[in-house]
Formats: C-alpha cells, structure tokens, sequence
C-alpha cells in the first residue's frame, strides 16, 4: 500500500492486520551510504607528469609519419580562372555570363617535373564558393534525386526559387544544381617528339558508392532518360537537360557522377571536387611522366563576379587523403608541447612538489 | 471593569443577530441535520458548508493538459524555448526542421508533465481511498447509526466513534462511554505527539446519564469559522433553554486524530472535509531558492547576453557579406522562395532571428531539468544515510525542501534554540528549595552522574547490537518501504514522517533519590497533619514550614496537567521485575507505550485503583523507614505509575514528588486524586486549570484543599514571574521579615541554580475565600464564552487570580545536553560557521548551557549586555547608545576584519535589552557588536525576537542563515532563515512542519552540513558551471563557422546532433557526477570542518569562473574548431562529412573535461561516459543508415559508415581533444601543487592510507582547530622546521604589520614571564584592545613560547584598565562589583548621575586567571612535538 503523506491531508489507512512496517533504516549498502570503490585521481604536477611525457613521446612519432607521408603526396595546381590579363582564359572569363550559348575554349599549358607514379586524381577547385550558405545547403529535393515520381513533377518548396520554369518542374530541381559546375576539361601530354597524347580520364568512380547507388536514383530506371524526364525543364542555367549529361546510360540524368559530386555541397568556400582519374595503365610507366601538358578546358563557369577562383589539381592520394601536411604538424606540435609542459610540471614538481605531496 | 466584560459578548451576540438574514462571516451555526426531513433539503442551514469529501488533486482528465501546460509556462525558460520552438515555423528565420526543434521542449515539457500527472494519479487514489472509509451516522429514517462513506459525512452529522477508529471530520464531542465523559485521543498524525489527549463532551451533556439521543438534540452551534489554528477553538452552544455553554478545544476532536482507550463516542460534525483543521494544515512542500541558484540566473543572464552579442555579430557580418557583391548575386546567394531579392539588412534582419535558433543551446534548455533531477538524487542520497539515522527513534532525516540542498553547504550563520535542541528536553528533577532551605539532594546527583557512565555504555551496546525491541506501530502510519523508488516518491512528494518519539519519562526522570532531610521532614509533617485530622484539629497550627512543605508537594503533584495512565498488561509486570537494570528498564517503557495505545486499557482505571491501592497500603503500613537507597524504592514504585506529560518538566516534577511518597494516583476533570504518607488518598476538587501559555509563563491550579476545605491557588512558574507576583511581606511582623528572608533566600539559591545550568521554577501558593474565587470565576466564565478577544479577557482574569502569591520554594531540573553537541559545535564553529543560541530561557542558565555545549569558553570575554534596572523610553536608547559606544571603539568592528574571523568575545543579550538592539536605529551598532563577537546568546527572547533577530543577521549582513529548532516557539524563526531545520523531537511536530530539513537530532547537523551540504554545494555548483562550459563551448563551433559561411547560419552540425546534443549525448555523465562525485571524503570532510569553508566563500562557484569556464570554452571550441578545419582545408570533403566528425571531437573534449573536473571515478562514472560514446556512435549510425533521402538538408545517409573507414577521422578524435583540454589539464596539475586549496589537500589526505591518515587528521585538530585564526591557514602538511612553522602561524594570525610588532612584543614579554604594568599599558592603550586577548591565546599555538599560567594578575588589570578607559571615554564610571559566581567577575557600569537608573552589566569572565592552563598546555605541545616527529618521519 502507498503511504499516504501528510502534504495530502490524508490519513493513513492501516491494513486491518496492521502487520509489520518496514524499518525506516536506510540500507548499509556501499552505493547508498556513497561509499562506492572509486579512483579519486589528484592532479598534481607529480601525478600529471607521465601523462604528458607519454603523449608528447606518442605523438612526435605520428606526426612525423604523417608528415612524410603528406610530403610524399605529389600536387600541382593550377589556376585558370583568368583573372590576369597574360592568361589563356582571360577573354573567355571577362565575357561569360550564365546565359551565354557560345562556348569559349582556352587552353593552358604547364609542366610536370616529376613523374605521377599512382592513380592521379584531377580535381576542379573553386575559391570564394559559398557551397555552404544556409539557403543554398538547403536548395535541393532529395527525393527527386531519388526518382521519385512525385518530386520529379512536384518539386519540394525547399527548391524555391528553383522549382519551376515556365510552369514546368525543373528536374533537378534546386540552387545547388542550378549552378552546377560545367567547365569541361581536358588533358593532353605534350609528347616530347611533338605529338599531342589525349590522356584518357575516368569520369566514373569519383562518387560515393552511396550515393550512386542508393541516394541518386533515375526516375523509372535508367531506360530511356528522355520520356523518363519529359514534362520538367532543365534548370535555368544549364545548357543541356539532365538527361544529356552523359552518353553512357550509367552515368546520365541523375546518376551522373559529376552531378553526384557537385550535389555533396562542400563544407568551406574554398573546395576541391574529383572531377576525372587518370588511372594507371601498368606498373613500367608512370601514370603521368614528366614534361609539359596542355589543358584544355572549355569554360562555361563564371566566378569573377563573386571574385572566384578556378583551379585544376592533379594529386595523387595517399591513405590518409590528398596533401595536406598540418595534421602530421599539429601531432608534432602538440607532442612539443605537451613534452615541454611536462618539462615544466617535472620543475614545479621538483620545487615544489614535495611542499604538499604527503603522500611520498 | 466586572460589568464591563459583559459588554463585547452581548454587543456582538445583538450584531449577529440582527445580521441573521445576510450570511454573516464571523462565525459558522451549526444546526443538526436531522432536524431537518432529509439531508439534503433546501431549508437545512447546513447545506452551504463544505462536506466531507475531499479532493486534493489539482488536474481532472480534461483540464489536465491546459492546466499542466499553463503551469509549465510559468517557468521563464519553457516560454523562451516554446518561442524559439514557434520561431522555426516562420519559412524566413527557420533554421531547422520546425517539427524536430519541437522535440526538445516537447520532450522537456511532457516528461514534467508525466511526473505531475502521476503525483496526481496518487493523490486522486489516496483521496479515494480516504473518501470510502466507513463510519457511523446516525440516520433519521432509521434511527440508527448507518455505515456511511466518508464522503457522505456532511457537517451537523451525528456520528458514533469507536475506539481506535480515525476521526473523519472535526467533531464536537457530545458524549462518551467513558464514566468520566472523556475521550482520549491520539494526536501523532496531527502534531507527531504520541501521548494521548483528553477531550470532554460539552459541559451541557455532561451530566447525562441514559446514552446521548440525536432525536432529543436541539441545541445550535456557533463557533469560529474554518481556520488552521491545531490549537483553538471557540464558541458556544445555545440549548432551547437559552442556556450558552462555551467551547472550547478540548470538546472538538479533530480529523485524523484516532480515538482511544475509549469504547464509544459520539459528536456532531463541526467542520468537515476541506474545512477540517487537519486540512487546513496543509501546506504542500516548501519551494525556496537558493543561492547557488541565485547565482546561477546571474550568469543566464550572461548567457543572454553573449547569445545577443553572438547574433548580433553574426547578423551584422551577414549584413556586409551580402553587401561586398553589391548587385551581382553570386549563384551560391540563393533569393527567397518567391524570388525576391533581399536586400543586406533584411536578410541581416532575418538571420538575427534565425542565429537565435540556432545557437539557442547556448541556453541550456536541459539544465533546469538536470538540475532538479540531480537535486532529487542528492535528497535521496541524504535520506539513504546511515548516519543521520537515529535507531532510538527510528526517525532520520527528513528533506521537506527539494530544491535547497546545495544551501546545505554555504551556511554562514546558525541560529538554535537551546532547549530540546542542543539539550535532550528530558528533565531530571536535579534540587529543590523549599520555605527558603535548600535541599541539594546530593545522592540524586551521584546517581545520576552514574547513570549517564551506564547511559553511554548501553547505547554503544545497542549500537552494536541493534536488537532494540521496536514500538509496535501496527496502528500508526506506515512509512514508505526502504524500495528506492518509493523513497524517491516521498522525495517528490514529502510527507510528514510521523513522529514515533514518545514523550516517555526515561529511567532518569522517574527515579528520584529523594533528599533525607527533606523526606524526614515530609514524613514528619504528614504524621502531624493525620493526627491533626484525626483529632479534628484546624490545620493552620502545622509550623508553617512544614505547612509549606507538604503544599510545595502538593502543588507539584496537582499543579500541572498531568495524565496517568498505567499498563495493566501481565507483560509489563514481568519487565518491571527485571526493571533494575537500565537497558530493560527502557524497553518495558517501549512496550508500555504500545500497550497503552491498545483497545484493551479502557479498564486501566479501576485496576490501578486496586493495584494502587494495596501499593499504598504496603507503603503505609510497613512502617519499613523511609530508604534513601532509591533503589528499592523506585523498583517498587516503577511500572506502577506512569505520568504523561505535555512537557517534560511536569513530569520531571511529578516523578519528583512521588519519590517523596506524595504521588499522583488519578486524575479527571474535576478531581485529582493524591497519596500522601500517613495521610493516605485525598482527593482535591479541581476547580480550576489555568493552562501554561508563554505570555504568562505560569500555570495555576485552583482546588478545593480536602483538610482545610479552603480554595487554594497553586502556581509554578518562572521565577521571574513568581517573584513578582508574591505578595509583599508586610516588614513589621517578624513574620513579615521572615517571609522575606524566605524570597531573598529562594532568589539566591534560584541564583545559583540557574548558575548550574537547572531550569528554575517557582511555586506558590494563594489561599482564597470562596467570595473571592466566587467572584472571579464569574468573571472568568464570561471570559471563556466570550468569542472576541478572549485571549486577553483570559490573560486579564488569570492575571486577576495569580496575586498575592505566597512563595513555597523553587526547583531545579536538569535539561541533559544531547549527545556530542559540543562536539558539533566545535565542529561547526572550526567550519567557520557563526553560532547563536537564541533561548527564552533565562540568562544564568542559558549562560551555563552555553559553556557546558562549549559555545562559550572559559577562555573567552564575555560581553554581557541585559538591563538590571527597569527602562523606559528614550533613557534606554540612550543608554543603549552609550553602551555601545565603547563597544564601537573597538578595532574588530572596522572592516578590515572579515566577518567569519573568530574573536574571543561571547555576547550576551536578554531579551528586553534585545528589543532595543533591534530597534532600527540601534541594529547595526548591535550587528557590528555581535559580528565582532565569537558567540552570542540571547536569552529570555520571544519567538519574534528570534525571527527578528534572523531576519536583521540575514538581510543586513547578506550571509547565508540556517535555524534550528525543535518548537512551536522557533517557528517564525525558522521560516525566515535561508534554511530552516527541525528538531523531531519531543515538543510536537511544528518546528518539522515549518522546516526544510528536519533532524532526530542535533548532532547530525554537523554531517548535513560538513559532509551532505558540502557535497551538494560542490557537486551542483561544479555542474551548473560545467552545463555552461559545454554549451558555450558548443554552440561556439558553429559561430566560428559562419565565418566560413558568409554568416549565413549555416550550422555543419547535424540538426539532430544538434538538438540532442545536450538532451542525450552529453547528458547522463554529468547527471551521474552531479549526483555521486565526492571531493573529499564523508570522514576527512568532519575531521577537518575547515573544509566547509570553501562553500561559505563560493569558492567552487564564483562570478569569475563562469568567465573562466566561458574562455575556455571558447578555446576548446577553436581548437575543435581549427584543427579539423586545417585537416579538411581545401579537400573535397563536404558539409557534413565534415562537421560529424566536428561534432564527434566536441562531445569527446566535453566529456574528457568532465572526466577531469570529476574527483571521484566509480564505475557508475565510467559507465556513464562509455555510455554517452556508444549512444552517440550507435544513435550516429542508425541515423546515417536509416534514410537516403530523408533528412534533409543535410542527408547524412552513409555518413558515419564513411568516417569509421576513415583513418583521419580517428587521427583527429585523438589530437583534438588533447591539444582542447591541455590548457585545463596543466592548469589543473599546477593549481593542485603550487597552490593547493584545502580541499585539494583534503583530496590528497583521502589518498593516503587510513591509518596515516588517522593520524593526521588527529593531528590536525589540535594545530588547525585553533580557532583564532582570520583566515585559517590551512593544514600544512609540509616539512617546515618548526621555526618556520610558527613564524607561518603568526602571521596568518596578525593581521597587520602593527599588530605583529605587537605579537612580537606580546610572545617577548610573555617569555621573560615579567611584565612591567607601565609598558603594558602603554601597548595596550596605544594597540586596540580586544586583540590582545586573542593573542595571549594564540600563544598556546606557537611553539616557542610557552604561556605564563603563573601570572593571572596582570591581564585582568589590563582589562580592566582598558575597559575603564574606553569607558571613560563614553563619560561613565566603573565600579567593580562582588562576583556573582566565581568563575566570572562582573564590573558593574554605572552611567553618569543624569541616568542614575540605568545600569549595564559588562561581565567578563577573567581568563587566565582560572582557567587551568597547566591542562590544556601540555596536550597541545605533545600534539605539535608529535607532528614533528611525523614530519620528520615523511
């Protein structure tokens, strides 16, 4: 029975054998008198000590391994927004708008120095790119990516203003595939005998597994992309539907990986995406070997009215991503640190450590 | 003035009638419901009154959820986050998805919902319980009691109560099966008194012989309307006759209460249902705040503030982003939804609303729930200790306030009551005086000392032992069962524990070795007065000092309200026999207690009269002489007689008595029935009881005086009162002189009883002509009926009665201290808290008690401030003013002193002299006066003046206040402080019903406060700091952000990471840390008071650490920042991918900063943080596997499955964290060894092994419980040689350079054990004062000199000399006056002539002079030799 409380203006109600209460005696239990076994750390600069000198003597070691290995990455860069006027890509950047139909072609030549043994990756890097903006983030419907039937002629509201065009639904629908990047590049090795090489470059394979395969889906399958898109619009600013993305019918609409790439909105203005492999052929010759390239690109994209910045990467990768040397600093860093604090603590424990160490 | 009284009570009996037809308001008329065909009829004037069922639920199924709600959004936060919640659904500023930033506050609010719906769930199904209760109602149709629900119980119900049944309603007793027309009751679930009440039927159906007929009632009831006073009731009943009867509280039996040892009863329904008293009682749980949480709003309001500031930056940065591209919107720039082109400030606008969402954890939407829940968890743990059980009383502490705990731990000042409180309101009748002899009743007080030595021992055999025989309880309130959760329930719903503290008379205060002189006499005297009855002679020839004698006996057997009662149960018999032995003696007055409580006592009357009576004829007849062994004599005599009392000094008397064979056989209503040697029973004719109030501080009796058949006033009182009233001797006769002899004589010897530390009483006696009574009890009916100020009508007509006394003598009690109160108040005082003993009891004894409990010291000055000569007026703001003038002088009184620095100084105030320190003008003089005191009593002070007195400490010096008490007479005072504790003890449950906390006893306040306050206050305080430190420093990463977002309130934290971040994530760890952790140790936080301090000064919670906390935030939130940022800089990660592993960092960095700050790792801890992890990983990928396209926008399908393949990701979850807390963690390492505060050592002290540890601390009391310290330095454990150990010591005591010099001075003059007055003086005038005593005290302290014992004269003339020249200042004269008690000298300060009259006490008690240093020294120079040799061993 519950015990009635006072605070109720109650009266108890005893059973009619009244029986026998229970002691109000707490229980002698470890738990309810807070006597629970514990570790009750102290931390004094002579119990704090070997922590710091274990860090420190863990973390130089993996920071320099990292380093090396960042340092082995091989990187070129190189930068054909055309913003000075000695660029290849200076014309075509000055007069290009999102609604211009004529194609500017430039080309950039640029020389390798040291062969690219591995897989090279070739990345297209926009500066001052706010993939990140609240409003742009949010500016996509995800179930229309995923085919369904609904969104493709409905679009969801968080498209707007992006959703429909001359009252047809855009498919895709949204900010972030409305500005899709569209510049098309191409690399050539300039042979030195004089001869110009296409390198060959894998437009598959640089998307999630994921996303290609579960998130981004064609309405109706992959059959017949045309009659599968019919009634929407290509967004504003793309110049092809969504369906002549590509030729390869794996890699069209939806499911085109360049899409699929540019749809995962980077995380900093500053950006890199894969946009083509360069696979290697065998293990004898170097993916990409010394000497002088060509880069033709076919410029479609306008940044310089919001001051940004185009780049091409070639990079191969190593386990730990592309060339990025600050981890492997930062581990150094902080390892330095923490060995010259415990450098300190062993001082202040020797001054005056024994002041109130009792327990020595 | 005799006519006069009739006046009101006509004039408003004229009022009411002509106000009959309105429904008037002063009173309610009860009329009796079968007067009228059917219950319910329109005609019946009972029918506007409330009937008898009850409802004590707040919530019906339907208002449940509006009410619930409404209720909830009181709460400011609620609203706020409900605002926030709202502010998602405006398409422009939202910032989530409106439905999952619903979650939290839905979630917050539903589970404080759930928790009201089933507290109310509980009160619905006790109400029903309690509403279909049977009992029996006397029904019209079939003129007969019925069975009738409780609930149909309607006010004028006849109703027939059996014996142990529970009183349904607040009923007028009309008639009992009892011959006596009496009804006992039993109060405890009402006011926890376990002792059985009397009632009596209304005097009018008194005299009915033939049982009580509803169908013949007619009467009308006027009384007083609904109103929770326990203790009053007034009206009357008006009979067709037109006779009025009054009524009072002891015809109404109240709800709740249970009837006993009566067979049948039966009453009519007064108040019923809400209107009872017991209902009208009842005030839910206490809701105080406290300071910790005061503080704590502060820094919301902070909080507010930099989330402001925080948007505010974000908005304006978004303003100019948008600004820099002019008109060309970049792509990334999306317009809004219907196309429109914001412009910069509107879009800057917009988004200050929407960074408000989204940085909205930075008020913590969980804290206010955690906290409560932590608060919960502290209360239980409290309860659930072991410690603050006591097994006597099988009672332990109760928390009636929830949300206070962590108060526990910054108290500053105590205020306790004396009696019942630091002593064991167990009264030992201790000597007595009678006709001006004094009879010391020397083998009394040997026994008794003996007794304490067995007391001491059997307690530690039943501690051990544990095989107390327990009350049986069967019939009482059950208590919730020692499940956790149901504790938990009371927790959440507290209830008043009852009682089971009985007010038994304990071995002691039964056996009295009576006095051989005195029982000689007593015997001599009753001889005489049996001779003189046989031989029909008048009295009056008896030697009046016999005469006095056998009615100072007399009077201390009848003049009380005593009931006896005796067990007639062949158990006790057996016990009885046995009873020489204490242990037993104790366990048959258990089982005495319960026997009584059952059905089966009605016939205790009559068997005691035969069972009395042959006792008596043994007694008489034996002629055996008179046994000053007591042994015997008590054996026989024990188990024959039990005396109840309302207060344990009636019975201290009554047991007194009896020892000398004048003993109380029977008492009723109107007789009392008493034995006497040689004289046998004679009956006294009770005429009159003029019960005890506090106002009066007296009782009377008035009998009819079997031998001399004269009406014959008895009074006892204080003898403050008693003096006062006795009649004037008239000094010619030598009578007359004797008679004055006899009072002087009496004052003297109460003197010294109070010196003692007795309680005193006076008794006295009046003859009156039965003219006179006659009048006078006229006059007193009228008073009783009267409706309209009969309290002072009342006072008046007992006034009228209690002059003229003629004294008979005085007594002494001893009111035991409890048990290790000194001890506690050593403790606490080392703790730094203030102690004040606030007593209405008078000053000598409150002074004796003082020492005796270690409050006041020997060693100390004593400040004595009361008023000898009668004041009025102005004079005695002058002269208060004057008094304090030198008081003011003195140095202690600037500020320059904290206030927690401890002086040897104890002030001494009486309550009239109080009432003008308390006076506006004067109260600060008087603060600064008692700030600069080490103690301070005030005695003879009222209940206001105690709450008075708190109310001025607690507002004017802004300190945390803590009142103890175990009346009715601290309740105010209890209420006002910041907490206010309870003493379940033995006078009723008022004070506990009023407290926050309540105690069985005094001594466990020491581990409330020492070891529960300064956990709950760390524990909490540690919390609420760590809650802040984890938003800010969360909600920060996302600010950092925005400078990467074109401050657009892009956030790369999962919405839901974000929103149960705090509700989930991060939540259980710190619940666990704020309920368990322990900085020091429960036996290093008693062993070391000291410790307490750190709450006092807030030390765990200070404005500057919440800035501290913020900044490292900040810090930790760039790193956790940075470092991942760096890592990802120009990669092809994306959003997401990018700040789950963000997210991640952060909750690791929070947690290994809780792990950090925890002190205490259990595995509870562990669990908690193992726990956190894998609900975030589990949670993480569950969500990231869930849904590929939902979610948006952030879309995380796949997400965490991608990172854990990723060696970066686990890479950075290790350097983040550590490169976060480095800051902290090396900050931490050289706070615990280059500046270590005492907890940190006490820390370290836990560390060591126990035996070592033991050692320490025993140590440490000795060296770091010199309580003279300002600040006291704290144990330095350190390997100091011993010169500099003392040069420490001293100059942690001198305060000043000054008066270092002078200690310096002080230590030479002291070591070369000469001192030439001149010098001295000079120092001492030059130097201020009071110091010098403290640092003639310190010298014990430091090592090197050793103090003087042989030198008592020089400091008393010193003091003395200075007293006289700060007095001189202040133009009054000194004169030294004869000591009073020896152990102190008093100076008596006569004013200047103008105000002659006005004379003020400053006592001292002269320090080295008669303290026995030769004790005291050597035990501390063997305690610091001691320490030496430890340290030289580590």
């Amino acid at each position: 029975m519950m015990p009635t409380s006072y605070e109720d203006g109650h009266i108890s109600v005893s059973g009619a054998g009244g029986g026998s209460m229970p002691g109000k005696k707490p229980e002698n239990t470890a738990f309810k008198q807070q006597r629970l076994p514990a570790w009750q750390p102290v931390l004094t600069a002579g119990t704090v000590l070997p922590a710091f000198f274990i860090i420190g003597l863990i973390f130089i070691p993996i920071g320099i391994g990292l380093y090396v290995t960042s340092m082995n990455i091989k990187e070129f860069q190189i930068d054909y927004t055309g913003v000075d006027m000695s660029s290849p890509c200076y014309n075509c950047s000055q007069n290009f708008s999102w609604n211009s139909s004529r194609p500017c072609a430039c080309s950039l030549p640029f020389y390798l120095d040291q062969p690219y043994d591995s897989n090279v990756f070739m990345y297209y890097g926009l500066s001052n790119f706010y993939q990140n903006h609240r409003r742009y983030v949010k500016s996509r419907d995800d179930s229309q990516l995923n085919g369904n039937q609904e969104s493709l002629k409905d679009p969801s509201k968080e498209c707007e203003p992006y959703a429909w065009s001359s009252s047809k639904p855009i498919a895709p629908c949204g900010a972030i595939a409305n500005s899709m990047f569209n510049d098309t590049l191409e690399l050539f090795y300039n042979d030195p005998n004089g001869s110009k090489v296409q390198i060959p470059l894998t437009a598959t394979g640089i998307a999630w597994w994921t996303d290609k395969h579960v998130k981004f889906r064609n309405p109706g399958g992959n059959e017949n992309l045309p009659a599968a898109f019919q009634g929407t619009t290509k967004p504003v600013n793309w110049h092809w539907p969504v369906y002549e993305l590509d030729s390869d019918p794996e890699n069209n609409g939806f499911i085109n990986e360049d899409f699929i790439v540019w749809m995962r909105t980077a995380a900093l203005p500053t950006f890199r995406k894969l946009y083509r492999i360069i696979q290697r052929k065998n293990n004898m010759v170097p993916t990409l070997p010394r000497g002088n390239y060509t880069l033709e690109v076919v410029y479609n994209y306008p940044v310089r009215s919001f001051d940004g910045r185009k780049r091409v990467i070639l990079s191969t990768i190593s386990w730990m991503g592309g060339k990025n040397p600050f981890l492997g600093i930062a581990y150094i860093t902080v390892g330095s640190v923490c060995f010259l604090l415990g450098v300190v603590l062993l001082i202040i424990h020797h001054k005056y450590g024994s002041r109130n160490n009792i327990a020595t | 003035m005799t006519l006069g009284d009739d006046g009101p009570i006509r004039f408003t009996l004229a009022k009411r009638q002509r106000k009959k037809k309105p429904k008037e308001n002063k009173t309610r008329t009860v009329h009796a419901n079968i007067l009228y065909d059917n219950a319910k009829g329109e005609e019946n004037p009972n029918r506007h009154y409330v009937n008898n069922k009850i409802k004590t639920t707040k919530y019906t199924l339907l208002s449940f959820l509006p009410k619930n709600l409404f209720e909830q959004f009181h709460r400011f936060a609620n609203v706020y986050f409900v605002f926030i919640a709202l502010l998602n659904f405006v398409p422009v500023v939202n910032a989530f998805q409106p439905e999952l930033a619903l979650a939290p506050v839905v979630f917050i609010l539903s589970v404080t919902a759930i928790k009201d719906l089933w507290e109310d769930y509980r009160r619905h199904r006790s109400d029903k319980e309690i509403n279909h209760m049977d009992c029996l109602v006397y029904s019209r149709l079939e003129k007969r009691y019925m069975e009738k629900y409780w609930k149909e119980v309607r006010v004028g119900d006849f109703i027939r109560l059996r014996c142990n049944e529970i009183l349904p309603a607040d009923v007028l007793l009309l008639s009992s099966s009892d011959p006596d027309r009496l009804c006992h009751i039993e109060t405890a679930t009402l006011d926890g008194e376990t002792n059985l009440k009397q009632r009596q039927v209304v005097r009018s159906f008194y005299d009915l012989d033939c049982e009580f007929d509803p169908l013949k009632y007619n009467s009308i009831i006027e009384c007083e309307k609904p109103n929770n006073d326990l203790n009053r009731f007034r009206g009357y009943i008006i009979h067709r006759s037109g006779r009025r009867d009054a009524l009072s509280k002891d015809n109404l039996l109240l709800r709740g209460c249970t009837i006993r040892n009566t067979e049948e009863a039966v009453g009519i329904v007064i108040y019923a249902g809400h209107e009872t008293k017991a209902m009208l009682n009842n005030n839910g749980p206490r809701y105080k705040r406290s300071k910790l949480e005061r503080q704590m709003n502060v820094d919301v309001f902070w909080c507010v503030i930099i989330l402001l500031v925080m948007c505010l930056f974000t908005a304006v940065g978004h303003g100019l982003w948008m600004f820099q591209y002019g008109d060309k919107r970049p792509v990334f720039d999306v317009l809004s939804p219907d196309g429109r082109d914001l412009s910069p400030i509107m879009s800057a606008i917009y988004l200050f609303l929407t960074m408000i969402i989204v940085f909205q954890v930075l008020i913590p939407i969980s804290l206010f729930v955690s906290i409560e829940i932590v608060k919960i968890c502290q209360v239980y743990f409290i309860h659930q200790d072991l410690d603050l059980y006591d097994e006597e009383t099988d009672s332990h502490l109760q928390c009636r306030a929830l949300n206070i705990t962590e108060d526990l731990g910054q108290m500053q000042y105590i205020f306790s009551d004396k009696t019942g409180t630091l002593t064991e309101n167990k009264m030992v009748f201790r000597r007595c005086t009678v006709a001006g002899v004094e009879y010391s009743h020397d083998a009394n007080a040997r026994r008794i000392a003996m007794y304490q030595e067995m007391d001491s021992e059997e307690e530690e055999c039943m501690s051990h032992g544990g095989t107390l025989p327990r009350r049986d309880t069967s019939c009482r309130n059950t208590q919730p069962s020692a499940a956790p959760w149901s504790v938990h329930l009371t927790v959440l719903l507290p209830s008043v524990v009852h009682s089971t503290i009985n007010l038994l008379p304990v071995p002691q205060e039964k056996d009295v070795t009576p006095d051989p002189q005195l029982l000689d006499k007593v015997n001599e005297c009753s001889s005489q007065m049996d001779f003189m009855r046989l031989h029909r002679q008048p009295m009056s020839q008896l030697t009046s000092d016999l005469a006095d004698i056998i009615d100072f006996f007399i009077a201390l057997t009848i003049c009380n309200t005593v009931v006896v009662s005796s067990p007639n149960q062949p158990r006790h018999k057996v016990t009885a026999e046995l009873s020489s032995s204490s242990s037993l003696n104790r366990s048959s007055n258990r089982g005495c207690s319960s026997l009584l409580s059952s059905p089966s006592a009605d016939s205790t009357l009559t068997k005691l009269n035969e069972e009395q009576f042959s006792g008596s004829l043994e007694h008489t007849f034996s002629a055996v002489p008179p046994s000053y062994d007591g042994k015997t004599s008590s054996n026989l005599e024990e188990g024959e007689l039990r005396y109840e009392a309302e207060s344990p000094d009636e019975a201290a008397l009554v047991y007194a008595a009896r020892a000398y064979k004048c003993s109380l056989v029977e008492r009723l209503p109107d007789q009392v029935t008493v034995e006497l040697p040689h004289l046998g029973k004679l009956n006294f004719e009770l005429l009159h009881t003029l019960g005890f109030d506090s106002t009066r501080k007296r009782m009377s009796v008035v009998v009819r005086h079997p031998l001399t058949d004269q009406i014959t006033v008895y009074t006892k009182g204080a003898d403050s009162v008693i003096m006062d009233l006795i009649k004037p001797p008239d000094t010619g006769s030598s009578k007359g002189k004797r008679k004055k002899k006899i009072v002087c004589r009496t004052q003297n010897y109460l003197n010294l009883y109070a010196a003692d530390g007795l309680r005193t009483l006076c008794i006295a006696r009046k003859v009156s002509d039965k003219e006179e009574y006659a009048c006078w009890l006229q006059h007193h009916l009228q008073a009783e009926t009267a409706i309209q100020g009969r309290e002072e009508l009342l006072f008046e007509s007992a006034l009228r009665l209690e002059t003229n006394l003629h004294l008979l003598g005085a007594t002494g009690i001893e009111d035991r201290l409890q048990d290790g109160v000194p001890e506690t108040i050593a403790s606490l005082r080392k703790a730094g808290l203030q102690i004040w003993v606030l007593t209405g009891d008078k000053q000598e004894t409150a002074v004796n008690i003082a020492y005796a409990c270690k409050l006041l010291d020997p060693e100390e000055e004593i400040l004595t401030l009361n008023e000898a000569c009668a004041l009025s007026g102005d004079q005695t703001t002058n002269a208060f003013h004057s008094n304090f003038a030198p008081v003011e002088t003195y140095p202690f009184s600037s500020s320059h002193i904290s206030p927690f620095s401890v002086h040897r100084l104890g002030l001494v105030i009486d309550g009239r002299t109080l009432a003008y320190a308390l006076d506006k003008s004067l109260e600060d003089k008087f603060l600064a006066v008692a700030r600069s005191c080490r103690s301070v009593l005030c005695c003879r002070s009222t209940p206001l003046q105690k709450s008075m007195v708190v109310k001025l400490v607690r507002n004017k010096l802004k300190v945390m206040t803590l009142a103890i008490g175990d009346g009715a007479n601290d309740v105010s005072m209890i209420q006002v402080a910041d907490v206010g504790v309870g003493i379940s003890g033995q006078e009723g449950m008022q004070a506990v019903m009023a407290s926050d906390f309540a105690l069985p006893r005094f001594r466990y306040l020491q581990k409330l406060l020492l070891v529960h306050g300064h956990w709950c206050y760390s524990r909490l305080a540690n919390m609420i700091l760590y809650f802040f430190y984890k938003n800010a420093m969360f909600v920060s990463l996302i600010f950092w952000y925005q400078f990467y977002c074109g401050f657009s309130g892009s956030a790369m934290v999962d919405q839901w990471y974000l929103i149960f971040f705090n509700l989930m994530f991060s939540a259980f760890p710190q619940l666990i840390t704020g309920t368990l952790d322990k900085d020091v140790s429960a036996e290093t936080l008693q062993r070391l008071p000291q410790l307490y301090m750190s709450g006092q000064n807030s030390e765990e919670y200070k404005p500057y650490m919440f800035w501290m906390n913020m900044i490292d935030a900040f810090y930790q939130s760039l790193a956790c920042f940075f470092i991942p940022y760096f890592a990802y800089a120009d990669s092809d990660v994306d959003l997401f991918t990018w700040g789950t592993p963000i997210t991640t960092i952060a909750l690791l960095t929070i947690l290994v900063q809780l792990g950090i700050e925890t002190k205490t790792w259990t595995w509870v801890n562990w669990l908690s943080i193992a726990f956190s992890v894998a609900l975030f990983f589990t949670v993480a990928l569950c969500y990231n596997a869930s849904c590929p396209t939902c979610y948006s926008p952030s879309n995380p399908y796949w997400t965490m499955q991608k990172l854990l393949q990723d060696p970066l990701f686990y890479l950075l979850c290790t350097i983040t964290p550590i490169a976060a807390l480095l800051p902290r963690y090396f900050y931490r390492a050289c706070q615990g060894t280059l500046f270590p505060n005492p907890v940190r050592v006490g820390r370290q002290l836990d560390k060591l092994p126990a035996d070592t540890r033991r050692n320490i601390l025993g140590l440490s009391r000795v060296t770091v419980g010199s309580p003279l310290r300002a600040e006291p330095p704290f144990l330095s454990l350190n390997k100091l040689s011993p010169e500099s150990w003392n040069n420490k010591d001293q100059r942690s005591i001198a305060g000043s350079k000054t008066s270092q010099a002078k200690q310096a001075a002080a230590s030479q003059t002291e070591e070369k054990g000469q001192i030439s007055p001149p010098a001295r003086m000079e120092k001492h005038f030059s130097d201020l004062f009071p110091l010098a005593p403290s640092e003639l005290d310190a010298l014990p302290y430091t090592k090197n000199d050793p103090p003087l014992p042989g030198t008592p004269q020089p400091p008393s003339a010193k003091d003395s000399e200075c007293f006289r020249r700060t007095l001189q200042l202040s133009d009054q004269s000194v004169n030294v006056s004869t000591p009073l008690v020896s152990q102190t000298d008093s100076i008596q300060l006569n004013l200047a002539p103008d105000r002659a009259s006005e004379c003020v006490r400053f006592r001292r008690s002269s320090e080295t002079g008669l303290r026995p240093d030769g004790t005291v020294q050597p035990a501390c120079r063997t305690a610091q030799q001691e320490e030496q040799s430890l340290h030289t061993a580590l």
